[in-house]
């Protein structure tokens, strides 16, 4: 690589690191290039959704123009959602089902999660690849079966069936997450806290959830998004408007043949995605760590 | 061990039998609370997964009617569908297909991605998780109005830029690409951080010692970047096969497995003919037919996780 | 009230694996106790017996006049510096210095006095907002220590407090404990490998070799009587020389032979002692290298010269070290800086045969 010559006449020796600068600056506008590209195509569907619901339904049949801009944009679609009964009886569904889904689901894995990963006892091995395993059966397996189940609890067309079988949706992986955040605390801090005079209880409480509050806050978000976002299970045992939740209430009631009501479907879309996308703005770290904690730490 | 014959000195109150009582009930009590704090995660695990798997396997034993026993007629039965026939093809070709590009795609972002540095990452990384974000069965809903027949969003931009309309969900194998595609949206970002993740792990140093053997930017990957990365890039793959192959809401929302059957998952094609249909017992042997081949998948994964496992329980 | 008690003490793992093979320890009032042993040998298994942290197999251990055996630690009224610090990230150090008191309902103003006097002791005043991440090591160290001082315990317990630290830090953090200890004279029980250490610091000694104790007595009763081999090569830096030898008698007078060139007559102060071994042959002659010096113009009893080659010379300013070897086995020695050493080159050397000891290979015991 070297353009050494030999006597005067030199040849400036700055093009070799330039290029070399000058290779990664391009090797960036490239990247940059593509990842704008694929940003474009990530967010199209997103942006789709907004604008659709900024636009009346007159605005829609008219099919008159660019489709990807509101010509007229109005917010008439979400003044009918917020004012409509049956799309508020949705919305309190999902918040309070997946409120206390949240709670349960992070109290059995913090609890399980603080056994298995300190208070070691024969067994405990088997239990969480068990666990790690549950996490793989699919909810399109257990559905069918789960459908007899329920209803011989007289659950059916019931949301508190929900409450019931969405913590198995979460709970597999919050407590392997769990697991994973609490094997990393040094066990010197238990000793410490035994000898300063804690019990268990307060050992939890004061040290361990304090410590793993990055595990926790991802796990909750992860038991949140499921919980939200979960669509067979309701689909399948729920049938009734005022049971529904979010995601089939838009699908199964909003949808009625009547093409002009897209503008409504998308600003209900836009609702009900926006919970979780205004958490994600605020905790996008804890999202990741949600997801990679899976790999890294288990 | 136990040294019964302790010269005790004055003011003991304890033998030594009575303390290696006491030392084992207190271990006891442990053991105890420990598996207390774990029973709600082991009676929800069993009882509303375990329990349902097995009961599924009796319920596809049964007639329509759930009242006598007919062995394997159901899968008999299934297996001599061409609708069925076409529920095991599609699975397949969905699954392998979407996790390739999938993964593909994510490999891909994620090199773009670490080259560049710093808080411009975070931005970048934050738009680009956007599908993962957003509830599926939403955002299946405005794929399914970007694709509607009449109204399509794309068409028109392919009209406007003087192509012909394409019926996205209306063709067989445009519906299958169409649903392919809607998992490959939603999918994509999950690989892209994972191997983002797998990707700044690898240290920085090998890639130094390699330019200086000479090797090429190619080379680098072959061989340093893939490798450190198998682990990885296997269990996100294994995971994906597993969760795509037993997708539901997108087919769902988006075709109900049409046209013609064409795009039927074992997922949906259990909901059409267990719920809807009422015929229970079919639905779970239909159900059950995907449990060779995820089972065959968790065993790999597992094995996988199981080296790392050891390292964290107690 | 504060003594410990360790009587017949046994800790055995599954598999029959014995760490403490019954062990019997008394340790006064406000005494200074070090267990110091190589990894293994049982230290850090019988302090964390003594904490409660580790279930004693069987043997009673007793803290201030009562058997601890089934009472968890934070009865126990002790408190704990650990190796790696195990302060609570979260907390500041004034939270994690006032935890155990907070823990045990103390009144406010009582644990900031406490916190507060604690922190004064170990200047760490200005670091109370800190959180450990922000802190060094050897301030983390103190903290931990401040941790234990408030708590105001019957025992201090120390598990290896200094083997994290660089080598001018540990000097340094020994210097604060020694003073600390003379300010709140709470009995300490320290662990470490370290037998410098355990030399600076203790009241007592406590050598441990495979889960036995070896020997106890005040340092420099470990230095000058040491009782079996292991004590002897443990304690003092460099380690004693050991050389195989013959006890021989020859005219009334005891010599202890090396080499067919090289015998040492026996003083005069140890006849009496060592007549009864006289013509054993599996015997090792222990002379600690400060004890083999440079010849000097004055010649002291017992103080014998003879002719080396010198290996190596270490040169360490205030003294060189002289390596030679006897009979293949590798000797070192203590001389002048001036004395003229250089390898290769032969050297008269002086060996102090009034601080030597005998050892029986077969029982490993001094003589």
């Amino acid at each position: 690589m070297t353009s050494v010559t030999a006597g005067a006449g030199a040849v400036p020796r700055k093009p070799k690191v330039g290029s070399l600068e000058r290779q990664n600056r391009w090797a960036l506008r490239g990247s940059y290039a593509a990842l704008s590209v694929f940003v474009v195509m990530f967010l199209i569907p997103p942006f789709y959704m907004i604008m659709t619901s900024l636009k009346s339904s007159a605005e829609i049949s008219a099919q008159k123009g660019n489709p990807w801009i509101a010509q007229n944009p109005t917010l008439e679609n979400f003044i009918y959602l917020i004012s409509n009964a049956q799309f508020q009886r949705y919305f309190f569904n999902s918040v309070w089902v997946t409120a206390l889904v949240v709670v349960i689901s992070m109290t059995i894995a913090i609890l399980a999660a603080f056994s298995l990963s300190r208070m070691g006892f024969k067994g405990s091995q088997v239990i969480s690849t068990g666990v790690f395993l549950t996490y793989l059966v699919p909810p399109s397996l257990l559905f069918i079966p789960l459908f007899q189940i329920v209803g011989s609890l007289g659950l059916i067309n019931n949301t508190w069936v929900l409450v019931l079988l969405f913590p198995t949706l979460a709970v597999p992986f919050c407590t392997w997450i769990m697991i994973g955040y609490f094997s990393s605390i040094p066990r010197e801090l238990d000793e410490a806290a035994l000898i300063d005079g804690a019990n268990y209880l307060q050992i939890l409480t004061k040290i361990f959830i304090p410590v793993a509050l990055p595990g926790i806050i991802a796990a909750t978000i992860f038991a949140f998004t499921v919980g939200w976002g979960a669509f067979l299970y309701p689909l399948a045992y729920l049938y009734s408007a005022d049971q529904a939740v979010l995601t089939v209430g838009i699908v199964r009631e909003l949808i009625r043949g009547d093409v002009f009501a897209w503008g409504t479907i998308m600003a209900a879309c836009v609702m009900g995605a926006a919970p979780p996308i205004i958490i994600y703005t605020f905790l996008m770290d804890y999202y990741v760590a949600g997801l990679t904690a899976g790999a890294t730490k288990g | 061990m136990a040294d019964s014959t302790l010269a005790i000195g004055a003011g003991a109150a304890s033998t030594p039998r009575r303390q290696v009582g006491s030392l084992k009930k207190l271990a006891r009590r442990r053991a105890t609370t420990a598996l207390l704090l774990c029973a709600p995660l082991i009676v929800l695990i069993v009882s509303l997964k375990v329990y349902p798997t097995f009961y599924a396997v009796f319920l596809s034993l049964l007639d329509r009617k759930m009242n006598s026993f007919v062995g394997f007629d159901n899968y008999i039965f299934l297996l001599s569908r061409p609708s069925f026939q076409l529920v095991i093809f599609q699975s397949c070709l969905f699954a392998l297909t979407a996790v390739l590009m999938k993964a593909l795609f994510g490999f891909v972002l994620a090199h773009l991605m670490h080259n560049i540095r710093g808080k411009n990452q975070r931005i970048w990384r934050g738009l680009l998780l956007v599908p993962w974000v957003i509830p599926l069965a939403l955002s299946t809903l405005t794929w399914w109005w970007l694709f509607d027949p009449s109204y399509s969003a794309f068409n028109w931009t392919l009209n406007w830029l003087g192509f012909e309309s394409i019926p996205f969900l209306g063709t067989t194998w445009n519906a299958r690409i169409a649903v392919i595609a809607v998992n490959v949206w939603f999918g994509a970002p999950f690989f892209m951080i994972m191997y983002l993740a797998a990707l700044k792990s690898v240290p920085e140093q090998l890639y130094e010692a390699a330019a200086i053997d000479g090797a090429s930017a190619w080379q680098k990957l072959i061989f340093i970047t893939l490798p450190m990365m198998r682990n990885i890039i296997l269990i996100t793959v294994l995971y994906s096969l597993i969760v795509t192959f037993a997708d539901f809401d997108i087919v769902r929302i988006l075709t109900n497995g049409g046209p013609q059957d064409s795009t039927h998952l074992f997922a949906t094609y259990a909901f059409t003919v267990g719920i809807q249909s009422g015929n229970i017992p079919r639905g779970a042997s239909v159900s059950l037919f995907m449990l060779p081949v995820l089972a065959t998948l968790a065993f790999f994964v597992l094995r996988d996780v199981m080296k790392r496992n050891k390292e964290i329980s107690t | 009230m504060s003594q410990v008690s360790i009587r017949k003490v046994v800790k055995a793992y599954e598999g029959d694996v014995q760490a403490v093979k019954g062990i019997d320890l008394e340790i006064g009032d406000h005494e200074f106790v070090v267990l110091v042993g190589p990894s293994g040998c049982g230290k850090s298994t019988t302090l964390r017996m003594i904490a409660g942290l580790e279930e004693i197999t069987s043997g009673e251990i007793w803290i201030g006049g009562d058997v601890v055996n089934d009472v968890p630690p934070r009865d126990r009224d002790i408190a704990m510096v650990f190796q790696n610090y195990a302060l609570y990230p979260h907390m500041s150090v004034f939270e994690n210095m006032a935890f155990g008191l907070k823990l045990r309902k103390f009144p406010k103003d009582d644990i900031k006095r406490r916190v507060d006097d604690a922190a004064k002791m170990l200047d760490i005043e200005m670091l109370l907002d800190r959180k450990p991440k922000a802190l060094s090591g050897g301030q983390r160290q103190r903290v931990a220590m401040g941790r234990a001082i408030v708590r105001n315990p019957k025992v201090f317990l120390f598990d290896e407090p200094l083997s994290n630290l660089d080598a001018k830090l540990r000097v340094q953090m020994r210097t604060e404990i020694k003073k600390v200890h003379q300010l709140v004279p709470t009995t300490t029980i320290y662990v470490t490998h370290d037998q410098v250490e355990a030399m600076t610091l203790a009241d007592r000694v406590v050598v441990m070799n495979h889960g036995v104790i070896e020997q106890v007595g005040a340092p420099q009763e470990l230095y000058h009587n040491p009782q079996t081999r292991f004590v002897a090569g443990f304690i003092g830096s460099p380690a004693m020389n050991f050389m195989p030898c013959r006890l021989e008698q020859a005219a009334g007078a005891l010599r202890v032979r090396l080499s067919d060139k090289l015998s040492f007559p026996v003083p005069a102060s140890r006849t009496a002692r060592y007549s009864a071994h006289a013509g054993k042959s599996n015997l090792v002659l222990g002379l600690r290298p400060e004890h083999i010096l440079d010849a000097r113009p004055h010649v002291e009893p017992d103080q014998h010269d003879f002719d080396m080659t010198i290996d190596v010379v270490e040169p360490m300013g205030m003294e060189s070290l002289v390596y030679f070897t006897v009979e293949g086995v590798p000797v070192c020695g203590r001389v002048s800086p001036n004395a003229g050493a250089a390898a290769g080159k032969s050297m008269k050397l002086r060996a102090d045969l009034s601080n030597m000891h005998l050892i029986d290979d077969s029982t490993g015991k001094v003589l």
